[in-house]
């Protein structure tokens, strides 16, 4: 039974694509917005370029910081291969945005991957454009934020889900 | 600071942030996830932090500050209080003058850790009073009541938080920073802190009579929380745990305890005669459902497959529902690897090369053990590769004797290699031994941590450094060789063999930094030629 006034969100991929640079963002934008949120997230091993994952949750109150299996709303994922080890965590009307939602060759630099499916995902968030920006800005350092911010407009505008 | 304020802050963030607000002097710790952003973040803070070469010696110094009056915390993975016992056990007894907080990270499912050991014993084992945060607001919260309880009784407070705790990012709302913090002031209390018997004694009994105070006091203390739920179920928890009870059992009652040692037990068995059902709902050991249990208090504890691992919602469901039924297995990942050009990878093709047997050590270089290296043969815990190498080395036939090397990281030597290599220089093997330390200039597995033997302070400013090779020469030992482990190069597995064969203790240095921080050192070493090292 999860709290319907719960948004879940799952970033998946490798070590080094930054997964967690992009839920960073997201549950700074959430809280810009004035959402409760709790983001989880596994360090340690992972740096070594294994599997990397990170769980963002916000909504009105947020208890448990991890998203139960099966309950997530978006699925978003950096590098196809890891689909398959995350897919359980997605519900059935769940959404999955896979790093072909937009065309990769129109990045300034395709490091910033993360921040254009990040694009993606701000259509399906009611955070307003505002917080996306200032998050964006707040989480990068000054010479990354034109490179980030055409990411960023690119999934907004072009990404398909 | 306005009390309007929210913050986005982990676990370890967030301790950081009560550390500086409550004004503590010094923290002192040795690197391990997911304790080390504490000390990192305290530091970034304005706070003074320092990397000591293990967890015994980072508790030694947080006690001398503390016995000076002053607030100090040390900080550590959980299988760094193991390393730290000694003077647990016994600051116990004595008590401390200031606040002393030490913080004990564990890692329940072990994300990155040896072992999944519950530190909540150690509070009952060493007669500590113990809190438990549940996410960063109680973090912060929890931190500032530990010393507060740690100056109303003189004791220290062992602070135990989880991996999901240290670093799940959740809101917080500071308090003002305390603004009269006590100054340290030394005053001579030689019964109280020297433990001679004829002084320990009477300190124990001391202990004791404190903690029972502390349990009086936990009574009726605000730190445990009391949910009024509509179903017939109670639920007594602590920790992350409670998140995920609230959350899979919402209408359920639940008394949440912060203080977990020394436990409230009049409150936990009014609440167990309030409710139908009583379920303890716990990570890790059923640590509370057997203090309760031993009161004769009736309680449910948790089935025993969830001693493994980390509880998360549907785990809880599952214990709710009194499901043992298999649990899906976890979805691999893929698994971690050495960098491609990292520096350990020559060292371990040369190991696999020769047919070593491998007495292994902690830290990114434990993952030579996977293929294509297939070349460590045991990790037990930090340190171990020395003694372990020197036992296999005194019993196994000579031939086989023969193929034993130990290797141990830089920041591994330092932590705890050093009485290992006395011991081999002490107790020999009748085929010799060789040791390889593997310098890559950092504590790499723990996001790359300085440590005495890199010559710089948490902080990454010049100190005195520790040269290995002297140190090693000035146990005796002969056969001391600094190599730079290059791909490709031959002079490596070559010295490896040549040592092999003298039958002599050797000592080879394999000297390279980890390509992950070479840019960042350059820009260290450039201003370390600006700035002297205090001479020693
Ligand atoms: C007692 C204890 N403290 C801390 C840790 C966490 N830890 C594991 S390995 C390691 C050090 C690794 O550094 P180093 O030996 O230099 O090897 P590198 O990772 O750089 O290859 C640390 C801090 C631990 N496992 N045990
Ligand atoms: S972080 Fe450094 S030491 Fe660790 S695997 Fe990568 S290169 Fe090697």
């Amino acid at each position: 039974m999860s709290d319907s006034s719960v948004t879940n969100v799952v970033f998946g991929g490798l070590g080094g694509q930054g997964v967690l640079k992009a839920s960073d963002i997201l549950a700074d934008a959430v809280v810009r917005a004035g959402f409760d949120v709790k983001k989880s997230e596994l360090h340690g091993m992972s740096q070594r370029g294994g599997s990397v994952s990170s769980d963002v949750r916000f909504g009105t109150r947020v208890l448990s910081p991890m998203v139960p299996a099966g309950e997530a709303d978006f699925l978003v994922i950096l590098t196809a291969d890891q689909v398959e080890p995350n897919r359980h965590v997605l519900r059935a009307e769940g959404k999955l945005i896979l790093p072909d939602a937009v065309s990769v060759e129109l990045l300034l630099n395709r490091k910033s991957l993360n921040v254009a499916l990040l694009g993606v995902l701000s259509r399906q968030l009611p955070i307003a454009e505002e917080h996306w920006l200032a998050a964006l800005r707040a989480n990068l350092a000054e010479k990354l934020h034109a490179v980030n911010l055409q990411a960023f407009n690119l999934g907004r505008n072009s990404g398909k889900i | 600071m306005s009390s309007s304020e929210r913050l986005l802050l982990s676990g370890d963030e967030a301790i950081a942030l009560a550390a500086r607000h409550a004004g503590v002097a010094l923290g002192a710790g040795y690197p391990g996830t997911p304790s080390t952003e504490i000390l990192e973040e305290f530091s970034r803070l304005g706070g003074r932090a320092q990397w000591s070469p293990n967890e015994k010696v980072a508790l030694e110094v947080a006690i001398g500050a503390a016995f000076a009056g002053a607030r100090a915390i040390a900080t550590m993975k959980h299988v760094g209080l193991n390393v730290a016992a000694d003077p647990l056990f016994t600051v116990a007894y004595t008590g401390v003058s200031g606040a002393l907080v030490v913080i004990s990270a564990d890692d329940p499912g072990m994300a990155s850790s040896q072992n999944e050991q519950d530190n909540r014993h150690y509070a009952v084992a060493a007669g500590l009073p113990m809190v438990e945060p549940s996410d960063s607001q109680e973090a912060y919260d929890l931190f500032l009541a530990a010393v507060e309880i740690s100056e109303q009784w003189h004791l220290p407070v062992l602070y135990r938080v989880t991996t999901r705790v240290c670093h799940s990012r959740t809101i917080v709302a500071p308090r003002p920073p305390a603004d009269a913090v006590p100054k340290a002031d030394y005053r001579r209390d030689v019964r109280g802190r020297v433990m001679i018997p004829a002084h320990a004694r009477p300190a124990h009994r001391r202990l004791r009579e404190k903690l029972a105070a502390i349990a009086a006091w936990n009574e009726t203390s605000p730190l445990n929380q009391h949910v009024v739920g509509s179903s017939p179920l109670g639920i007594i928890t602590s920790g992350v745990a409670f998140m995920h009870a609230r959350e899979a059992a919402p209408d359920a009652s639940v008394l949440k305890l912060g203080l977990t040692h020394p436990l409230p037990f009049e409150k936990i068995a009014r609440f167990v005669e309030e409710v139908e059902q009583c379920m303890v709902i716990e990570e890790g050991d059923p640590y509370l459902a057997e203090a309760i249990r031993a009161r004769g208090i009736v309680v449910e504890a948790k089935p025993e497959m969830f001693r493994f691992g980390e509880l998360n919602v549907n785990r809880v469901r599952r214990i709710l529902a009194g499901d043992i039924s298999p649990e899906p297995p976890p979805q691999p990942g893929k698994p971690p690897q050495l960098c491609e050009g990292c520096a350990h990878r020559s060292v371990f093709e040369a190991l696999h090369k020769l047919e070593c047997i491998v007495s292994g050590d902690i830290g990114c270089y434990t993952l030579g053990v996977l293929p294509p290296f297939d070349a460590m043969d045991t990790c037990v815990c930090m340190g171990a590769s020395l003694g372990v190498g020197l036992g296999l080395r005194h019993t196994l036939p000579p031939e086989q004797a023969r193929r034993v090397v130990s290797v141990i990281g830089d920041s591994t030597f330092m932590h705890s290699g050093i009485p290992g290599l006395v011991e081999m220089v002490y107790n020999p093997p009748a085929t010799g031994h060789v040791v390889i330390i593997l310098d890559n200039s950092t504590t790499a597995m723990t996001g790359h941590q300085e440590h005495p033997g890199t010559g710089r302070s948490l902080d990454h400013e010049v100190t005195n450094k520790i040269v290995f090779e002297d140190l090693a020469r000035a146990l005796g030992i002969r056969r001391v060789h600094v190599v730079e482990p290059r791909p490709g190069s031959e002079e490596l597995e070559r010295l490896i063999s040549e040592s092999l064969a003298s039958g002599e203790l050797c000592l080879i240095i394999a000297r390279r930094p980890c390509i992950l921080i070479a840019k960042q050192l350059r820009e260290y070493e450039k201003c370390a030629t600006v700035c002297e090292p205090v001479e020693v």
